[in-house]
């Protein structure tokens, strides 16, 4: 008894407490990346194609193709109560996912089937996977290909298929580059013409010198725009000049254009390094390329683009004010009642819940701030909206509301910890309060003003409701970036990775298909938050080490 | 350091002296009915005081009894303590310091201060010894090689770091540093220089470096010392004065002092019997 005694007063049970609670976090941490890397990254790895023949409840057999997803053991009891017949003696049955995709043909491209209704499971080496612009992906033998709808003789149609794709794709990438680069371009200077002369009107220019400046322009921008178009045209034509007829498992024979799909590949032909290759490919396209199909498919970089350049401004815009209040608050205010009273509001608007910031966002900064600036500079284009609706900057100042008391606290705490003598040196050389405070005392506080812009840049790109209500929308037309003067388009909505998530994982019509990129999703917000956040860690600690040994 | 620098600093190896004196040299300062009051408590008691231009003065006194509440009063360093109120006059070259319109920064311009422990910023060398100047708008490369290095040579420090200027200052050792500040102090050419207890977290071969310095120091400047250790006030000074709970005891020469006080507590106080 006493040696239990003497083991709790010896501190070892508080001791191994602490080790016990830090290894369940880092259990915890590492075992949820390692959760949402598992879930989401095996999603582009190029898994096998199986044909299994399979006997339906009726008796009838078919033959299904199509990628294994998931299983599960379901008890045999349950499923006698759903009709299915199984062998007694059998306490539970093992029941698969299947992908069978193929959507357009079959209406659904996800099917569970039980094990022992298997007669026949193969992997043949000719089975293809299409990824396609529309419909899912697609699972089958190609068996011909045609050109302006002839049959084409081949040797070798998979490498001729191949070839074909190649083509189409890089047809499409010239489309894609033409609709965005010059067309957009186009359309945006357009656009800026009918503002600029609906200006006129609102002015109440009478010169028809005016006018006809701007038609003459209208008509040279017209003018191009026929060009482009013819360009358009041609490459469209050219682009759906192939197609490729492809059977399913079943048997059917289908034709495809080969504009409409995007990738092939046989997975049960690829060995190991073409495996690798391709799964890199694939996860590369799911980083550098824009969604599709309701975001169930194709990449987030929009969503990727649009956190970054956000949680960009929102420090640009925070850093500033957060670090000017601090310095008054903690320099300058005479310190009493108010001051008490202010850093008690600011400690309190810390936890203000975030959909409070994107109530007053909403209300003050869209409605209120946009509206104005919409009829003081931007009446042409009234009744739509500019500023007035939800975008980027407003996004922004949102977040860097919300992130504002993170930053004045962090900026008192790094200011009081500057020694009273380095103050008193400088002050005693001559130096002003403000030079102290500019030359001295603000750079030594320094890595603690960016701790706080740390934490603030963590909770800013994690946060997705007051956003909700400001600016990010589920799909976005153009970037917020672009070419075209004037380049950073801070009125644009934006896409966003946290509520590409929710959109993705709630809104999706198609919720097997869309579960593997919740999750690809979700690990890729982590790691550019992890980024932003090394990015500002890394500057703190070159400021660290260039201010070291202050306190000795 | 790049070669040019170089290059300008030894043709100016031999200056004795920067090119051109900030402030007149004669600086007598006078401390005509000082009180002080923190709050309510009284910490400076109606001191008359006249210090001597181009001498050594010490205070001494046991701990608490203002004597370094007094030194800051020469450059108005209790300013930026709440609370703290100040009346009388202080007369440096004939001007008095204590009235509001006095523009502080350029008063301790003219009084520079080296405090109990060294506090060099952040910076390397060179720009410890330079910020003084920076602040007064002076960015000449030219005159700041110069001056830097007649105020580290004017600190004896210069043969010890001439070859890491762009050094942290952090690198250096205690003494070194303590050096630094004064080089530091010096730099903008002060008529006074203020030193509060210099030498208290020094070793002993330090302390004697900043003791020596302080020798050279007076043939240039005014100087006032707070020191704990009798010694070094009878070492350094030229007259002491002692003080306690807030008030002027006894002042006069050094010498005078230490070997024949007026006052009994005094007497009391350097013989050891407190304090």
């Amino acid at each position: 008894m006493s040696e239990m005694r003497t083991w709790i007063k010896s501190g070892a049970p508080w001791v191994w407490l602490n080790a016990a609670a830090v290894s369940a976090s880092i259990l915890l941490v590492v075992g949820l990346l390692l959760l949402i890397a598992a879930r989401g990254m095996g999603h582009f790895w190029p898994a096998a194609v199986h044909e299994i023949v399979y006997q339906e409840v009726d008796g009838s057999r078919v033959t299904l193709t199509g990628q294994l997803r998931d299983s599960e053991r379901v008890r045999a009891s349950r499923l006698v109560e759903s009709g299915l017949t199984v062998e007694p003696g059998v306490e539970t049955v093992e029941r698969l996912l299947l992908k069978t995709g193929n959507r357009d043909l079959g209406g659904q491209d996800f099917r569970w089937i039980l094990e022992p209704a298997i007669v026949q499971q193969t992997r043949p080496l000719s089975l293809a996977v299409l990824e396609r612009e529309e419909w899912g992906t697609f699972f089958g033998r190609v068996i011909g290909l045609k050109q302006d709808g002839a049959l084409l003789e081949s040797q070798d149609v998979w490498t001729k298929f191949q070839e074909l794709l190649d083509r189409a794709n890089g047809l499409r990438e010239q489309i894609g580059d033409l609709e965005q680069g010059a067309i957009g371009s186009v359309n945006y200077r357009m656009e800026r013409l009918r503002l600029a002369g609906r200006e006129l009107e609102l002015e109440g220019v009478a010169d028809p010198e005016a006018y006809t400046a701007i038609d003459r322009q209208r008509q040279a921008l017209e003018e191009e725009y026929r060009g482009l178009e013819d360009q358009l045209f041609a490459l469209n034509e050219a682009i759906r000049r192939d197609s490729v007829i492809m059977q399913t498992g079943g048997g059917r024979e289908v034709e495809l254009p080969l504009h409409t799909i995007i990738d092939a590949w046989k997975p049960n032909a690829m060995n190991l390094p073409r495996q690798l290759a391709h799964y890199f490919h694939r996860v590369w396209s799911f980083i550098s390329e824009d969604p599709r199909e309701a975001n169930t498919e194709g990449g987030i970089f929009p969503a990727i683009f649009g956190t970054i350049l956000m949680v960009l401004l929102m420090t640009v815009v925070v850093t500033p004010f957060g670090v000017v209040a601090g310095v008054y608050l903690k320099e300058y205010a005479k310190q009493g009642l108010l001051t008490r009273t202010i850093r008690i509001a600011v400690n309190n608007l810390a936890g203000v819940p975030s959909i409070v910031y994107g109530v007053f966002g909403l209300g003050f900064f869209v409605y209120t701030l946009g509206g104005s600036i919409d009829r003081l500079f931007f009446e042409a284009a009234l009744p739509s909206p500019t500023f007035g609706t939800g975008g980027l900057f407003w996004a922004s100042l949102t977040l860097a509301l919300l992130t504002l008391p993170v930053v004045i606290v962090s900026t008192e705490e790094g200011l009081s910890r500057i020694p009273r003598s380095i103050r008193e040196g400088s002050l005693a050389l001559g130096a002003t309060q403000w030079e102290t405070l500019w030359r001295t005392v603000i750079p030594m506080a320094s890595p603690g003003i960016m701790t706080g812009l740390i934490l603030a840049v963590a909770r800013a790109a994690g946060e997705v409701a007051p956003l909700m209500l400001v600016g990010v929308v589920k799909l976005a037309p153009a970037l917020p970036m672009d070419g075209n003067y004037p380049f950073l388009h801070l009125e644009r909505k934006f896409m966003h990775l946290g509520f590409h998530i929710y959109d993705v994982g709630f809104q999706s019509p198609n919720v097997e298909a869309a579960r593997p990129l919740v999750y690809a999703t979700a690990l890729l917000l982590v790691l550019v938050i992890l980024l932003l956040n090394m990015v500002a860690i890394h500057v703190r600690n070159g400021l660290r080490e260039k201010y070291r040994g202050m306190e000795a | 350091m790049n070669d040019s620098t170089q290059l300008s600093l030894e043709s100016l190896a031999a200056t004795e002296s920067p090119p051109q004196p900030a402030f007149a040299r004669e600086a007598t300062v006078r401390v005509k009915g000082l009180n002080l009051f923190y709050d309510d408590v009284q910490a400076l008691k109606d001191i008359q005081l006249d210090i001597p231009d181009r001498q050594v003065t010490a205070f001494i006194g046991p701990s608490g009894c203002g004597k370094s509440t007094l030194l800051r009063c020469f450059n108005r360093m209790n300013d930026l303590i709440d609370g703290c109120r100040v009346e009388g006059k202080i007369l440096i070259a004939g001007k008095n310091i204590n009235k509001k319109k006095v523009d502080v920064a350029e008063l301790r311009r003219r009084v520079g201060m080296v405090f109990q422990k060294p506090n060099p910023f952040p910076k390397s060398v060179y720009e410890n010894v330079a910020y003084g100047l920076r602040i007064q708008g002076i960015n000449k490369r030219r005159v700041l090689d110069e001056t830097v290095e007649w105020a580290l040579r004017g600190a004896a420090l210069w043969d010890e770091v001439k070859d890491r200027l762009q050094e942290p200052a952090f690198g250096l050792s205690g003494g070194q540093q303590q050096r630094l500040i004064i080089a530091r102090a010096i730099a903008v050419q002060p008529q006074v220089i203020l030193l509060d207890e210099p030498c208290s977290a020094l070793d002993p071969i330090s302390t004697l470096k900043v003791e020596e310095l302080i020798h050279e120091l007076k043939q240039q400047y005014t100087i006032i010392i707070v020191t704990h250790n009798m010694q070094q006030a009878a070492r350094v000074s030229d007259r002491t004065a002692f003080m306690y709970l807030g008030e002027l005891v006894e002042y006069g020469d050094t010498d005078q002092v230490f070997t024949n006080p007026v006052e009994k507590s005094t007497e009391d106080y350097i013989t050891g019997r407190y304090g």
